[in-house]
């Protein structure tokens, strides 16, 4: 109220009225208005300076204090700041603060006004996305602070790149632990990807673009205000405040400002949207129509996520037959879809407006309307015995369209699609579901609310196929994969997998090795890992087509028996077969880049790169140096070899007369040597000059490392299903089939039951037929309806007309035995990734060391060349099994060992005088009580330490115990 | 068991001894009963006896072509028709490429990878000619076979491909010259190179007439763009396929048992073409029985891949069997192109000889 009045609305009866006359609301601002009188505020005058006294309490700013006073200026420029005031004109702002205590007013009053609060949170985390600066970004106005505003590429792979570009980063700081945040939000349905988020901290903060998801850019906004005007918009000036809240009329915002108001609300979005379907205003401007809030939202800022879906009249699709076929000959692209009003962008809020049908119409139940607004389902592990509804046709559904339903999960799936079959819940609720399904938060016996908001208040319904569409239907989806990103858009059969095993694949997908561009062999990134044979997925996608993952592939087809073997394989390791990595499975090249510069000084002096000696102590380590004093390209380059013959300066600081005719001697060598893992032979692959921003000469090595997988390499299939290489076995020892295949790698099938990745087992019968048959398989999520997806029946089929099990299973032959193995093995290609962890980078081990130089303890971490510890909770083992031999050899002996002297009178230590050859206390001044201990060193040291501070650390020794006692001498 | 002959197995466990049962959930009695006095019960003798296994084992070659063919082996055990699979793959010898000197290579294509593709092109040139070279041997021309490849691509050509048949055979050795630090000391004698063969290898009668080259001509090596140039030397050696695959004589190499389908009850009319119709590969066939009654007859049951389409559904498997016989196996030798498919056999058998006179020696 104090702040109404500090904008000038002194009237108590004008501002509620602007608020509404409604009794209920009076009732609330009344304690505001009594405080307002209780402080004597009743001017504009009068609540400015109270307000002051306010400002003035927490604020030290001793500025120069405009003659306005700080509070006005706060009112004026930070209070609502997107409302711009000219000239002291608090008006719009006054309309602004009324219409949002109403709407607070309301919440209170009504729980179900409360607004979704993540299109706010949308809004503003794709204005800062997209906004690109350097460094980190400070607003001075709101005390603002952001960090990563900017981000380097990942260019570790071509889909780490791509994954990169279609992320979202939250501004607000990861460590809360609250799920609501993190959770899907229904009104994401198309716009991001429900599976490519981070597992752990980050978890549902950082989210993906969906597929066909695009952010909008700033579109002007004068001519679409003065369109709306046009249009019938009633100029806020002109209304008084009892006919804000006219209920006859809508409330025009525009941008999140208040425009207005009109008094056809539906008519005034039509003719908007004809408008842009026509091509006159930007295709990015949104409409949306909130019949609760009586409100038309219009929005033509940028940082909105918007994406493209069809247009229907009446349920009928406007993209005919011949607009398809003028697309596929050439004639007709996207943009003409979009100038021709065949296709346009819904943002999130007009799409929240929209009435959506989303799954094909094929249960031959009716479409109807529901008009519950709640249905319980109740899911048991048992089946559907307290399902309420539908269980015969559920049945029909699961024949119709999987084969492979065996878990729990999958039935589930199936009767959400079920349930939107038949009873037509819309998008929302289904995506509830699919929410609840995708992060697992579903549990048995969880009682799961299908929300119907389908009544009467909403308009836009868009149908995914052109088969389901009813009178009502507005729009129909383009293709139902595409509500996944690019990441998530690479796993074949993703509807039929366990949905955290998609999320993890979204991860793995990017650590995978493979192409990363086109220019992968002209780069020099600082690490760059390729694969040497990459393959095409012969299981494809239609996601993989469109963004080219077909041409840069980042795995290879593995022919894989899921079998146990030899015991290598437990815990999702893969047995791997020697001969397909002899002929070049999983063969990777790692290159890193090594920069050396040509530093100048201050005195005009500079680092020199000389000729190599060819003979010499140092002869054999410039053996791959080129006269000019680089290592040249071709060269096997070996640890400790000097790949750069670099001299610099003795003298930098002082001035020389001649700094280029300075004398050999006054150099000293700066040779570079190489460090590599012992026993490989890396070779240089390129050298780059150029120079730094300091203008010094800056050479860059690129050193190369073609690596064959080796035990402990990590692997991992399309579904999240990652292992290391268990062990490498003779390909004549492996199994071999009636047709005398013999499988690149062995999968243990322990690994199927829990991930209930059934995605990957249709994946290897799709790859088994399309090797068998010659054509690539499609596997696009949700894609059997529309043939992007192959279904297993015709799968099956194939496999059969070429003589294999219609299950993928083979009879095999034991290549140890020769005789057969009691059990069908299911056998056949899976695309499978080579993950950026190799053991080679990781593998460590140390005998005796390098030391840290205070505590004389052996150092941590492998390129320390570290020990490894022997920790608290390793200790405590020791001590439990009370193998205290073995404590003292580790903590002690093999740690830092020390002798000290201490002196059994005062005890304290003393010293070893070793040119007298006698021990000695320095307090008592003589040597006769000393005896020799041996302590760690790290001991002494915190003897010494407290010491420093004061604090005496004395040792009394009895005949075979050691006592320390600590005195304090004195205080503080 | 009065009913059955003493010294004569009764038919069912005849059965399981001798085939597979391959029933629609999981094969059944894959192991061969090795024990002599498995049936001893039953008067059987069940030990091994030369005299009867000369007698049984029969060889019959179904198809041999250049590169590969198919023989039944009958009336042998899985364990030594598994051995001469396990050495066909692994342990008979070949020649292939194994070091690599590379001159100048300014393709796209790394060293590295390049040597990895030379060394799995097949090299026709038989490896009983040749010996082993052991580590502390010098290269000479009784085990190493050298080959160069220069190829450049000229500034403004188009892109070419360099494929095997460019590989060109040294028989006199390597030509690039080591770098000694005293080569002025004996000027007169050749200059020292990475091989030191006595004579060509063109001198011995076998390669006189037919030069060694790759077995095929047409496998992709690298490709040049303008201005790139590859210019190398290929040192072949002699190993066998448990080192390196690349030296495994055989593309693949495996059996399978024989077929056995059975028919255990008459399957006619309707039926019978409906069984004929489930088998993808042809095996049943239908016959004429006279009085318009037409049944199904197993017509090739050799042409059975045990896709078991015929037992799939609700009473099928009652009606038909798939069996395997154990000693009777359908022997595929794919050549990789050094040897011929019949002379790896042979080569096998021999390394097995090999074997047994080792042990047996060991033994003595």
């Amino acid at each position: 109220m104090v702040i109404m009045k500090a904008m000038g609305m002194e009237s108590d009866q004008e501002v509620v009225q602007m608020i509404g006359r409604d009794p209920r609301y009076g009732a609330l601002l009344l304690p505001s208005i009594q405080e307002c009188a209780e402080e004597n505020v009743y001017t504009q005058q009068q609540a400015l300076e109270y307000l002051e006294t306010k400002v003035k309490r927490f604020s030290l700013s001793c500025g120069p204090l405009e003659k306005e006073g700080r509070a006005l200026s706060i009112i004026r420029n930070v209070f609502l700041a997107n409302v711009l005031v000219h000239d002291l004109h608090f008006r719009p702002k006054c309309i602004y603060v009324a219409v949002i205590l109403r709407r607070m007013m309301e919440a209170v009053l009504n729980k179900d006004a409360i607004d979704d609060k993540h299109f706010v949170k949308e809004l503003i985390t794709h204005g800062l996305e997209r906004a690109i600066s350097t460094g980190n970004w400070d607003v001075k106005r709101f005390k603002m602070h952001k960090k990563g505003m900017t981000q380097v590429v990942i260019r570790l792979s071509f889909i780490g790149t791509v994954g990169h570009m279609t992320r979202i980063s939250p501004q607000f700081e990861k460590s809360r632990k609250v799920s609501g945040p993190r959770a899907l939000q229904p009104s994401q349905w198309g716009m991001l990807c429900p599976c490519d988020t981070p597992e752990g901290e980050s978890c549902g903060l950082v989210k993906n673009l969906a597929l066909l998801t695009h952010v909008t850019t700033d579109d002007e906004e004068g001519p679409l205000i003065s369109l709306c005007h046009s249009l019938g918009v009633e100029d806020l000036e002109l209304l008084s405040g009892e006919e804000l809240h006219a209920s006859n009329s809508f409330l025009v915002m525009f941008n999140g400002l208040i425009l207005g108001k009109h008094r056809k609300p539906q008519h005034f979005a039509t003719a908007l949207r004809k408008l842009r379907r026509a091509g006159i205003i930007g295709e990015f401007v949104s409409v949306f129509v909130n019949e609760k809030q009586k409100c038309i939202y219009i929005a033509c800022d940028g940082g909105r996520v918007c994406r493209p879906l069809v247009i229907a009249d009446n349920g009928i699709s406007r993209v005919k037959e011949h607009h398809m076929k003028e697309l596929e000959v050439g004639i007709r692209t996207f943009n003409d879809f979009l100038r021709d009003g065949l296709i346009e962008y819904l943002d999130v809020n007009e799409q929240n407006n929209a009435l959506v049908c989303q799954y094909p119409f094929i249960c031959g139940v009716k479409y109807k309307l529901v008009p519950e607004v709640y249905h319980n389902v109740h899911i048991s592990p048992c089946g559907f015995k307290n399902m309420h509804f539908g269980q015969s046709s559920l049945l029909l559904v699961a024949q119709k369209h999987l084969c492979v339903c065996v878990n729990i999960l999958l039935l589930f799936f199936l009767m959400m699609w079920h349930i939107c079959y038949t009873k037509k819940i819309c998008t929302f609720s289904l995506f509830t579901l699919t929410q609840l399904w995708f992060r697992q938060k579903f549990v048995e016996g969880t009682k799961v609310h299908i929300f119907e908001t389908t009544g009467s208040k909403v308009h836009i319904m868009i149908a995914l196929y052109e088969g389901e569409a009813v009178p009502e239907t507005t729009h129909i989806e383009i293709e139902p994969f595409t509500i996944l990103g690019v990441c998530a858009g690479l796993i074949p059969f993703p509807h039929h997998n366990q949905s955290p095993r998609n999320t993890y694949q979204c991860a793995m997908g990017k650590q995978a090795m493979g192409n990363i561009a086109y220019n992968q062999l002209c780069r020099m990134d600082s690490l760059l890992y390729l694969l040497v044979y990459p393959q095409r997925p012969l299981l494809t996608t239609r996601t993989i087509e469109l963004i080219g993952y077909d041409k840069l592939g980042a795995g290879q087809n593995a022919t894989v028996a899921v079998m146990s073997y030899s015991g290598y394989d437990i815990e999702d390791a893969i047995v791997m077969n020697k001969s397909s990595l002899d002929r070049g499975f999983g063969r990777c090249i790692v290159t890193k880049k090594l920069t050396v510069v040509n530093q100048k000084y201050a005195d005009g002096t500079m680092d020199r790169i000389i000729r190599p000696q060819r003979v010499g102590r140092d002869a054999e380590r410039m053996q791959i140096l080129d006269d000019d004093g680089l290592a040249a390209p071709g060269e096997i380059i070996r640890p400790y070899d000097i790949y750069i013959n670099k001299q610099s300066p003795i003298n930098k600081e002082f001035s020389v007369n001649s700094p280029a005719g300075l004398p050999d001697s006054a150099y000293k060598a700066a040779t570079q040597t190489y460090k590599g893992p012992q026993g490989e032979t890396a070779v240089v692959d390129r050298v780059a000059l150029s120079s730094d921003k300091d203008t010094n000469l800056c050479i860059k090595f690129l050193i190369r490392h073609t690596r064959r997988p080796e035990l402990g390499d990590k692997f991992s299939s399309r579904h999240g299903q990652k292992g290391v290489c268990g062990t490498i076995i003779q390909q004549e020892d492996f199994p071999f089939s009636e047709r005398g295949i013999c499988p690149d790698l062995i999968m243990n099938p322990h690994g199927f039951p829990s991930r209930m990745t059934i995605g990957k087992m249709i994946e290897l019968l799709g790859g088994k037929a399309g090797v068998s048959c010659g054509r690539f398989h499609y596997g696009s999520a949700f894609g059997e309806p529309s043939g992007h997806a192959d279904r297993v029946e015709v799968i099956s089929e194939t496999l059969v007309k070429h003589g294999f099990s219609y299950s993928g299973k083979d009879f095999i032959y034991s290549g140890i035995t020769g005789s057969p193995l009691q059990a069908y093995i299911f056998m056949g290609p899976i695309y499978y990734q080579k993950l950026k962890h190799m053991v080679l980078d990781k593998m460590h081990a140390r005998a005796s060391g390098p030391r840290v130089m205070l505590t004389r303890q052996p150092t941590e971490g492998r390129s320390r060349d570290g020990g490894l510890r022997l920790g608290e909770m390793e200790r405590d083992c020791l001590l439990a099994y009370g193998a205290s031999m073995l404590l003292y050899e580790r903590l002690m002996v093999s740690s830092d060992p020390f002798e000290v002297q201490v002196c059994r009178v005062c005890g304290l230590l003393g010293y070893y005088n070793h040119k007298l050859k006698a021990s000695f206390c320095s307090t008592c001044k003589n040597g006769d009580n000393i005896s020799t201990l041996k302590l760690p060193y790290a001991c002494k040291l915190l003897f010494q330490v407290n010491c420093d501070r004061v604090v005496t650390v004395t040792v009394h020794i009895f005949a075979f115990y050691l006592l320390c006692s600590i005195t304090r001498v004195i205080g503080g | 068991m009065d009913d059955v002959p003493m010294g004569q197995l009764p038919p069912h466990i005849q059965l399981q001894r001798t085939r597979v049962f391959c029933a629609s959930d999981a094969p059944t009695q894959t192991e061969n009963v090795q024990y002599s006095g498995a049936y001893a019960s039953m008067g059987v003798d069940n030990s091994f006896r030369l005299e009867d296994f000369v007698k049984n084992f029969r060889v019959e070659v179904v198809r041999l072509t250049e590169d590969d063919m198919e023989f039944d082996m009958i009336g042998i055990d899985a364990a030594l028709a598994n051995a001469f699979r396990r050495i066909l793959i692994a342990e008979v010898p070949t020649m292939a490429i194994e070091k690599v000197l590379f001159a100048n290579n300014t393709s796209v294509i790394q060293d590295e990878v390049l040597a990895h593709r030379l060394g799995l092109i097949p090299i026709k040139a038989d490896p009983r000619l040749f010996e082993y070279m052991s580590v502390n041997d010098t290269p000479n021309e009784k085990n190493t076979i050298v080959f160069k490849l220069h190829v450049k691509c000229k500034r403004g050509d188009p892109r070419i491909t360099v494929k095997s048949d460019q590989l060109e055979w040294l028989p006199n050795g390597s030509e690039f010259q080591l770098v000694t630090d005293n080569s002025n000391s004996n000027s007169n004698s050749k200059p020292k190179t990475y091989t030191s063969f006595s004579s060509s290898q063109t001198s011995l009668p076998e390669f006189s007439e037919n030069s060694i080259a790759s077995k095929h001509d047409d496998i992709i090596i690298a490709k040049l763009g303008p201005g790139q140039e590859i210019e190398l030397e290929a040192h072949a050696v002699k190993g066998v396929g448990k080192t390196h695959a690349k030296w495994s004589p055989v593309a693949t190499a495996w059996y399978r048992m024989l077929p056995e389908v059975v028919l255990l009850e008459e399957v006619e009319d309707q039926k019978a073409e409906e069984l004929v119709k489930k088998c993808p590969v042809n095996v049943f066939d239908i016959e004429d029985v006279g009085k318009g009654k037409r049944r199904a007859i197993v017509a090739q049951p050799r042409a059975c891949t045990l896709c078991r389409e015929c037992i799939r559904g609700n009473d099928w498997e009652k009606l038909i069997a798939l069996r395997r016989v154990k000693n009777h196996f359908i022997f595929t030798i794919e050549s990789s192109g050094a040897l011929p498919p019949e002379v790896l056999f042979t080569e096998a058998v021999k390394v097995l000889e090999d074997k047994c006179a080792e042990v047996i020696s060991d033994l003595l």
